[in-house]
């Protein structure tokens, strides 16, 4: 099978909608056994921190939640472009799938990351750099939720939404930098450093299982919530009725 | 046991955000699985009420 | 051009406007999207006078004076190039030690920075206790120095 026909195939909905099904197991057993390796890792095996004590294993959430809310953006206004360009409805759907998980974990970033400054800084909040775009990238996904359930017609909410999602994404690299480019008090960045990363393998291994394991739950929870999307996006098509009533 | 519940005095800041997460993990899988679930209901309840071969295909 | 190349430089376009516009506004307030000021800069006169605003710097190896049977406590911030002393009043973060960065939010009073609120910053390096420790021993040995 050709390169194209494989694609034609996979974007047509009934076949999107049976191979998402299928993946779903392929990427949420390796999303638990990873997060579980990563946390017990981070919480049992890791040495504490010479400065920061046993506050620091937050970091075993809060990078792993970041990342992940970064990424989510990106797929999100990748595919929110495609979309747009090719008026791929597959790719709205697989963009709408991916708000709520990006904006629930860039919540958990936020939180763990006050739940850690608190202690060590001496601060829940401040204005920094990195924690305002932080939190400019929370409404942003709120924003892009908000806009698509104020319209009616879906294909409107997919188009609006759409461009707000690609408007936003100028956010994504100021919110990597933030810590690069101005004075914060936020530190720079542990893992992605030149030099390599600043931490032990003892304690950066679990980091790294961790994050690998928010993204398979991603993925897994795009997989779920994407077959719901095309379900919605699909109207009277056969595959539907033979679906609706196989079950 | 009691040493690593108190997290070298970090216990109220390191076990709520691990709490926290466990909430988020729980939430975005209920989430999910429920708007898959509700789109198949409504999918399901739509054709229903629309006689079968009529042509609404939302496709274009 | 076909409608889909049409919307392709639309979306070239927002994108290339945003990030002009937005690339813009961040080199007109460069100045403050920084989170503090160091001593240098205070030194020089580029922190706002009269107003507060925030310092972040260096506590200076043995500064720090606590007085007796108060909160109050007395340190000397520092970028290696210039110093500020600091005043303090109240609860400090548990990585408030000599030797760490610290940021202090106030006001500068006859020379002195009377701080209102004072946070520790830590960077992106982790060390277990054992490794830090014996890299102290390994400098203090290389100096011909004990700590």
């Amino acid at each position: 099978m050709g390169t194209w026909t494989w694609f034609h195939k996979l974007a047509s909905p009934p076949h999107f909608y049976r191979i998402a099904g299928k993946m779903i197991p392929w990427y949420a057993i390796p999303a638990a056994l990873l997060i579980a390796t990563g946390l017990y890792g981070g919480l049992v095996l890791a040495p504490p921190d010479y400065q920061q004590g046993d506050a620091y294993r937050i970091i075993y959430l809060h990078v792993p939640s970041a990342w992940l809310g970064l990424l989510c953006y990106t797929t999100m206004a990748t595919a929110a472009a495609v979309g747009l360009i090719w008026r791929i409805k597959l790719a709205h759907a697989l963009a709408a799938a991916t708000a709520p998980i990006g904006a629930s974990f860039t919540l958990l970033a936020l939180a763990t990351g006050s739940l850690w400054g608190r202690p060590m800084w001496g601060t829940w909040w401040t204005w920094d750099a990195r924690l305002t775009s932080e939190l400019i990238l929370l409404f942003l996904y709120f924003g892009y939720m908000a806009l698509r359930s104020a319209f009616d017609d879906l294909t409107r909410a997919d188009r609006a939404s759409a461009v707000l999602a690609l408007v936003g994404v100028v956010n994504v690299p100021i919110v990597h930098y933030s810590v690069t480019w101005w004075n914060s008090l936020h530190q720079g960045s542990t893992v992605i450093r030149s030099g390599g990363p600043a931490m032990p393998p003892s304690m950066l291994v679990p980091l790294l299982l961790s994050a690998l394991g928010f993204t398979f739950l991603y993925a897994a929870l795009a997989c779920v919530r994407v077959r719901g999307e095309v379900l919605i996006r699909e109207r009277n098509a056969s595959w539907l009725q033979e679906l609706a009533s196989g079950r | 046991m009691e040493a690593f519940l108190h997290m070298g005095g970090y216990a109220r800041f390191v076990w709520p955000a691990y709490g926290l997460a466990v909430v988020i993990f729980g939430w975005n899988i209920w989430a999910a699985r429920k708007l898959e679930r509700e789109a198949l209901e409504r999918a399901r309840r739509r054709l229903a009420t629309t006689r079968p071969g009529e042509s609404g295909d939302a496709a274009r | 051009m076909t409608p889909r190349r049409k919307r392709l430089l639309t979306v070239v376009a927002i994108l290339a406007g945003v990030g002009l516009a937005t690339a813009v506004a961040i080199k007109a307030f460069d100045n403050n999207l920084s989170y503090f000021y160091d001593p240098s800069q205070v030194a020089s006169g580029q922190a706002p006078a009269g107003k507060s605003f925030r310092v972040g710097g260096m506590v200076t190896q043995g500064s720090v004076a606590r007085t007796p049977g108060s909160l109050e406590v007395h340190f000397v911030l520092t970028d290696f190039a210039h110093t500020v002393p600091v005043s303090y009043t109240g609860l400090l973060p548990d990585l408030f030690r000599e030797g760490q960065g610290i940021i202090a939010h106030g006001r500068l009073e006859n020379g002195v920075f009377v701080a209102d609120e004072v946070l520790a910053k830590h960077d992106e390096k982790y060390t277990p206790p054992e490794v830090a420790k014996a890299m102290k021993n390994k400098q203090a040995a290389a100096t011909g120095t004990k700590s």
